[in-house]
């Protein structure tokens, strides 16, 4: 492609193929009649979509239709719970839990009679079907309450194919840029939009540009933070995965704004598909001339490169990410000066997160007032929240910013499962805190969630019920810390080591009176002194936790008591001798013999005698509690 | 994964290949370990030695670089990499007893290799599958949604191959 024309025909030509896929009857004379979507993401990966999507193409090939259908795989849908999904158009049929051997079935009964598989049709608690009937994606209880604009193509476009992404209006933003605005301009779309960095950071996006633009240099970099290391963070992967060329163009126009020609996207090299499908999107975006020399006739140049993490959390900390890039040990250092001013190679940079760069594009297509008009206050747009832990659709929802807690936990995601009690949220991972039940109609977005002592984060949010330990998570959070820390500054290497020793004591059931004021003393003293943002961040869950669950500590360091029973040396399991039939399940599958048959001379009028289990041995791995079918192994 | 001798010179030239194609990169030394990672499964000190002299720059560099990140490795690993990921999805689930009954079945703790080659248990953060919690990988295959009990047989099929 060497003209904006070329690329607006392209789009055009598109149309007809995209067509199905937004319900309509084919409109070609020889296209596909169905497209069948299957998510290719990390999670349905794992539950073997990719093996469906080949059973699939064998099927088709077998009934002689494929020709008639075409066969897309795409990035995460994000109802990672319910996965391998699969949907077909134009009907729009929502498939979960599909397996490989389904395949036939839904070749036969749908594919080539039309008619829907009935018992594979995803359907949820509050949705109403009529047999036969499939239920729109788009009305679900999951996706209802959502506004997708980052992931707006992810799971519904192929993202290893760069026309289907130009068929979504990709490149255009690009395009407009380069031939209707200056430098300036852009910028001023950006800062107007009122966007701010999705990383964690929250710092206006657009100031970041005009602060690397106004530095003098003859080269400059623009670097995108795929380095996603929160635990329960999954939003970046899944983007990179599902849309890369968003990223991609995001970064092109970044370079025209600031002046800059060369881009490095640091990515984590524990997410495959990700960097195979970024690294595939690069070169076609090369081929296809939107990267490369002199983009679209315009004389402006810009190219990307690929550099892995090696597991390594304190690299997403930006100025530690850079120093890995130059190939060094990814210690941070002290800012100023700003990577604005002095970044990669002592070089102004820009460095944006993942999901920063899929707004860009739409913010250039849209106009600022479009984004602005989502969120509240002094948070604009939507964010991304990764949902997991105790709740019932776990998996990748976007909302506006500012929706209450209660709508994510209990509409998106559909509350927590198996009866039991919302806790807390743990929002922004090591960095960030938790909220409480009390406070779920908290607005989430960067004001609201600071003032109570949490923060957005780069948007992992883990569901907690009754049967979670809040003062073991917080322990859960520093020994991810202490283990990822550096070691260049001492607030950090040894401050948080000190917490840690002093929670495990708790949580070990040795907790001394003023163990609470110890920790709060220490965690105000590394949050003050700490090199960089994790160490600054690092004692947020503890001190959170303390705030809204200081009962909790208290009944650990007085009573030697865990109420939730989930830390091991504060409990115990017993069987409970009137439910116990004796059928022995829970013996077989006791890992260290510590289960017993009483002696059955003492229960005269039983067919089996009991069973009990001995303490000293037991490892509390609560494998008999998973065996027994009559409930009969409590924790105490 | 023991390489024989041919294996290993054939490996080693590829690197010296890679290394060459590479060096005049801006930042050249983690992908060129990565590679070298990728190749022999850990970074023995003669590769390292050779890395930093084909950079001019001192093995002390190339030893700190390897020991901070945790990708990199200094010993041989075993035919096969079993992951517990501990990541907070999967802790709210109940991963520790996941991975502890590995400990318990291997007789080895994280980061150690089996006497006998075959498997080695490594620290894993998240995976990015919160949805399958709790998640282990044994090298490429992903079991989701186990329980302790599960581990014996998982590893069975492991042990007879």
């Amino acid at each position: 492609m060497k003209t904006i024309a070329e690329l607006s025909a392209l789009r055009e030509a598109m149309q007809p193929k995209m067509a199905v896929r937004r319900g309509l009857a084919l409109i070609e004379k020889d296209g596909y009649r169905r497209h069948v979507l299957i998510c290719a993401g990390t999670g349905c990966t794992s539950s073997k979509s990719l093996k469906i999507a080949e059973n699939l193409e064998n099927a088709l090939k077998a009934q002689g239709l494929e020709n008639d259908v075409q066969i897309v795989k795409t990035g995460c849908f994000g109802l990672c719970a319910v996965g391998p999904i699969m949907i077909v158009y134009p009907e729009g049929t929502f498939y979960s839990s599909v397996q490989p051997e389904d395949v036939d079935e839904i070749v036969e009964t749908h594919l080539k009679n039309g008619k829907i598989v009935d018992r594979l049709v995803y359907t949820d608690e509050h949705t109403v079907r009529a047999p036969g009937e499939s239920v729109a994606l788009a009305d679900t209880t999951f996706y209802k309450n959502q506004h997708r604009v980052a992931l707006r193509n992810c799971g519904f476009i192929d993202a290893e194919n760069i026309n289907e992404y130009i068929a979504m209006d990709g490149y255009k933003a690009l395009g407009t840029v380069l031939t209707t605005m200056t430098p300036d301009d852009v910028i001023k779309v950006i800062l107007d939009s009122g966007l701010r960095g999705r990383g964690g950071g929250g710092f206006p996006t657009g100031m970041k540009w005009s602060f690397a633009k106004k530095s003098v240099s003859e080269k400059k970099y623009v670097v995108c933070n795929a380095d996603e290391g929160d635990p329960g963070a999954f939003m970046d992967r899944s983007i990179l995965e599902g849309d890369p060329h968003a990223v991609i163009e995001a970064m092109a126009i970044a370079g025209f704004a600031i002046g800059a020609d060369e881009g490095y996207v640091y990515v984590r090299a524990e997410y495959p598909i990700a960097v195979r499908r970024l690294k595939l999107a690069i070169e076609q975006a090369r081929e296809a001339g939107v990267l490369g020399k002199d983009i679209f006739g315009t004389g402006f140049n810009f190219d990307i490169q690929v550099r892995l993490g090696a597991g390594a959390f304190v690299c997403g900390e930006e100025t530690a990410l850079l120093t890995s890039i130059e190939g060094n040990r990814g210690e941070p250092k002290p800012r100023p000066p700003f990577p604005a001013v002095k970044g990669l190679f002592d070089k102004p940079t820009i460095i944006n997160n993942v999901e920063t760069y899929a707004n860009i594009a739409q913010i250039i297509n849209n106009g600022a007032e479009w984004f602005a008009s989502m969120g509240k206050d002094k948070a604009k747009g939507t964010k991304v929240f990764a949902l997991s832990g105790r709740i019932q659709h776990t998996g990748l929802v976007e909302v506006p910013m500012g929706t209450p807690l209660r709508d994510i936990v209990y509409g998106v995601g559909g509350g927590v499962p198996n009866g039991k009690a919302f806790k807390a949220a743990q929002m922004g991972g090591p960095s960030g805190g938790c909220i409480p039940a009390s406070l779920i109609d908290t607005n989430i977005d960067y004001d609201s969630l600071a003032a109570i002592g949490a923060m957005i984060g780069s948007g992992g949010l883990v569901v907690m019920d009754e049967d979670n330990c809040m003062v073991d998570i917080a322990k859960f959070f520093l020994e991810f810390t202490v283990d990822e820390s550096c070691g260049k500054c001492t607030p950090c290497r040894v401050g948080i080591r000190k917490m840690l020793d002093i929670l495990t004591r708790i949580t070990d059931g040795k907790g001394e009176e003023g163990d609470i004021e110890k920790l709060e003393e220490l965690a105000y003293m590394v949050k003050t002194n700490s090199l960089c943002g994790l160490g600054q961040t690092a004692p947020n869950p503890v001190l959170s936790t303390i705030r809204y669950f200081r009962d909790e500590y208290e009944a650990h360091i007085r009573e030697k008591r865990c109420p939730a029973g989930a830390c091991k040396n504060l409990m115990s399991y017993v069987i409970e001798l009137d439910k116990c039939i004796g059928c022995g399940l829970c013996a077989k599958q006791c890992p260290v013999n510590a289960i017993t048959r009483l002696d059955p001379a003492d229960y005269p009028d039983r067919k089996l005698a009991p069973f009990t289990i001995d303490a000293s041995k037991c490892i509390k791995c609560g494998a008999c509690v998973a065996s027994c079918r009559k409930l009969a192994i409590i924790k105490k | 994964m023991a390489l024989t001798k041919e294996q290993t010179a054939a490996k080693m030239e590829e690197l010296v290949a890679f290394i060459e194609a590479n060096k005049n990169v801006d930042g050249p030394l983690m992908p060129i370990m990565q590679k070298a990672q990728e190749s022999f499964g850990y970074l023995s000190l003669e590769v390292m030695t050779l890395i930093a002299d084909a950079l001019d720059i001192p093995v002390s560099k190339v030893y700190g670089v390897a020991t901070f990140y945790a990708q990199f490795s200094l010993t041989p690993k075993g035919d096969y990499i079993i992951q517990v990921c501990t990541g907070t999805a999967c802790y709210v689930k109940g991963a520790q007893k996941v991975l502890d009954r590995v400990y318990e079945e291997l007789g080895i703790g994280s980061g150690e290799t089996t006497p006998d080659g075959k498997f080695t248990i490594q620290d894993t953060r998240c995976l990015g599958c919160c949805g399958l919690a709790p998640v282990m990988t044994v090298n490429e295959d992903v079991y989701g949604r186990i329980n302790a009990a599960q581990v014996p047989g998982i590893l069975d099929k492991y042990r007879a191959l």
